[in-house]
């Protein structure tokens, strides 16, 4: 199996700058520096921080991912970036390395699409991906719904969110709740000993917007609902039960992911939901989508929390499948573009 | 020696391969918004032209700025992947050095004198420099209407002067900094050279943001 392809894989879409590396759909490297406690006292992720970040992060991490693979990088095949989207000064300081890797190795490069990387890290925890594949991406900065004929060059959207991304809903919650940046694990943990007493609502729920948003998602409604809920607990001079609202909130979000989720496959006649993003690490949507995809005699494949956040070892699967599939590399020209669709799973020229 | 020296602190990106004694290939293209696009391009270009891949590089000099951040951090990640991928030293240049070093071989400046360059916002980014080229203060970013009369009044190059004659009133060229000039500073005065690290100026602009907004109309 050494006649693989060996792809680093480099990612810095957010706050995390990610390296891994990947020998086919073999993990030999996952390398993350993040710098979510910078942003923390924020409240959010400051773009320029994050930018200065990746800066300082990049050439420690790509040594870090050499290291912890046991190889030189002149034992690389290819290199493959996150292309797009994200934030646009975070994406540029990660395509320039990987260009600048690209140069002085003089191996290919390939530039692609975040979301697909999302899909495309389960091989590395489940094997090959069945063609095709549901796939709901969730995170603080996305949440979709694809349909993956080829995780290489076919992507379709069926829907996304119209508002607020799944993960920013739980930053904001937490905030109103009093619990930290970030806010998905507050909110999971405190949830274990909360009971589901509060009935908030399910954004794009409603007959007609199941016509309309079939798949599509909406939580800036749900945070408000929540936030009008504590406001008026406190307004009467009741205490808040803090873990009952964490635990309800979360059971409507994970309710109308997995609903949709297993709707989209059932329609679509796609037997294999994969679960990507950091709020695939959320425990209730783990066990809530297990169940409701073991009903509908639907397979669901999450992996590992560690590749659903943010990581280079994504990019590098992708890198890897793109190889092992004979696409075409990218030009070194290629921009970084922080409104990529998720239609367009490797970059295209750039301006030259 | 083979130096690989580059610049994506302006409005321009600049490259050359240099032998420390002459150039052997150089190119710029502008676009300011376009660094990240260029950059590689530009490099594998001129590497070609002279007759050269990344491996026969022996050092690799970048301008460190000051300049607008997200450009600056395109050459300056280039450059210490580069050589940390090849194995060779990667040196910084402050790109008003440059600049002011490229003034006075071309004669523009005639006296002690200042580099002012477009820092955005309304502001420039500044250091004054001695007859011989040598920095002498800064670099600072500030507004025009903030530079030392002395300073302002003198000979000035740079694109920041161009950009506001009302306060600068002996604008010189050249304009913008070029990279065989960087190798010149890095050759010829190696104690203004530095670690890869950008000049930035300025904080990044955050607000704290972790009170709760309210949702019910009070
Ligand atoms: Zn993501």
């Amino acid at each position: 199996m050494n006649d693989q392809p060996i792809v680093l894989g480099i990612e810095t879409s957010c706050d995390e700058t990610g390296v891994g590396i990947v020998r086919g759909t073999t993990l030999l490297a996952d390398a993350v520096a993040s710098s979510v406690d910078e942003h923390a006292r924020f409240g959010g992720v400051v773009p320029e921080v994050a930018s200065r970040a990746h800066l300082d992060a990049m050439v420690p991490t790509i040594r870090r991912a050499c290291s912890d693979a046991g190889m030189a990088l002149s034992d690389i095949d290819a290199i493959a970036v996150t292309a797009g989207p994200g934030l646009a000064g975070a994406l540029l300081v990660g395509v320039a390395a990987a260009k600048a890797l690209a140069i002085a190795l003089d191996r290919p490069l390939y530039g692609i699409n975040h979301l697909a990387a999302h899909v495309a890290v389960d091989q590395l925890q489940h094997g090959p991906l069945p063609e095709p594949t549901m796939a709901l991406l969730v995170s603080g900065g996305h949440s979709s719904l694809l349909l993956v004929p080829d995780v290489t060059n076919d992507i379709r959207s069926l829907g996304a969110t119209v508002d607020d991304a799944a993960g920013e809903a739980f930053d904001k919650v937490a905030r109103v709740l009093g619990l930290p940046f970030p806010g998905g694990p507050h909110i999971d943990r405190m949830a274990v000993d909360g009971l589901i007493t509060i009935e908030f609502p399910r954004g794009l729920s409603s007959s007609r917007d199941m016509q309309e948003h079939r798949f599509d998602f909406s939580f800036s409604g749900l945070k408000t609902a929540v936030a009008r809920w504590v406001e008026a607990r406190e307004a009467a001079g009741e205490a808040v039960p803090v873990a009952d609202v964490a635990a309800s909130f979360q059971e409507a979000v994970v309710d109308i992911l997995t609903r949709k989720a297993v709707l989209a496959c059932k329609e679509h006649g796609v037997d294999t939901l994969v679960i990507g993003g950091g709020v695939a690490a959320n425990s209730r949507l783990r066990s809530m989508a297990e169940q409701r995809c073991a009903a509908a005699g639907i397979t669901v494949r999450i992996p590992r929390p560690g590749l659903c956040t943010d990581n280079g070892a994504m990019v590098a699967a992708l890198g890897a499948e793109m190889v092992a599939r004979g696409r075409a590399p990218s030009s070194l020209a290629i921009p970084a573009d922080s409104s990529m669709l998720v239609t367009e799973v490797s970059a295209r020229e750039g301006l030259m | 020696m083979t130096i690989l020296a580059l610049d994506t602190s302006s409005a321009a990106v600049t490259v050359a391969v240099h032998d420390g004694s002459t150039v052997r290939a150089a190119s710029v293209e502008y676009g300011a918004t376009a660094h990240g696009e260029l950059l590689a391009p530009v490099i594998a270009r001129v590497l070609a032209a002279a007759g050269i891949t990344a491996v026969g590089l022996s050092r690799i000099i970048v301008g460190v700025g000051p300049g607008p951040f997200t450009g600056l951090r395109i050459g300056i990640v280039t450059a210490r992947v580069m050589g940390d991928a090849l194995g060779i030293p990667v040196s910084g240049v402050c790109s008003l050095d440059a600049i002011a070093a490229q003034a006075v071989f071309d004669h523009a400046v005639t006296a002690e004198f200042a580099v002012a360059t477009d820092a955005r916002r309304k502001e420039v980014y500044l250091a004054t420099y001695g007859v011989d080229g040598r920095r002498r203060s800064g670099p600072v970013v500030l507004r025009p209407d903030a530079v030392d009369p002395v300073a302002r009044s003198g000979q000035v190059v740079g694109a920041g002067a161009a950009l506001y004659p009302e306060y600068f009133d002996d604008g010189r060229e050249p304009l913008l900094v070029s990279a065989e000039w960087l190798v010149r500073v890095a050759l010829d005065q190696p104690e203004f050279v530095v670690d890869p690290i950008p000049l930035y100026l300025r904080r990044p602009d955050a607000v704290a943001n972790v009170s709760r907004k309210r949702v019910t109309p009070s």
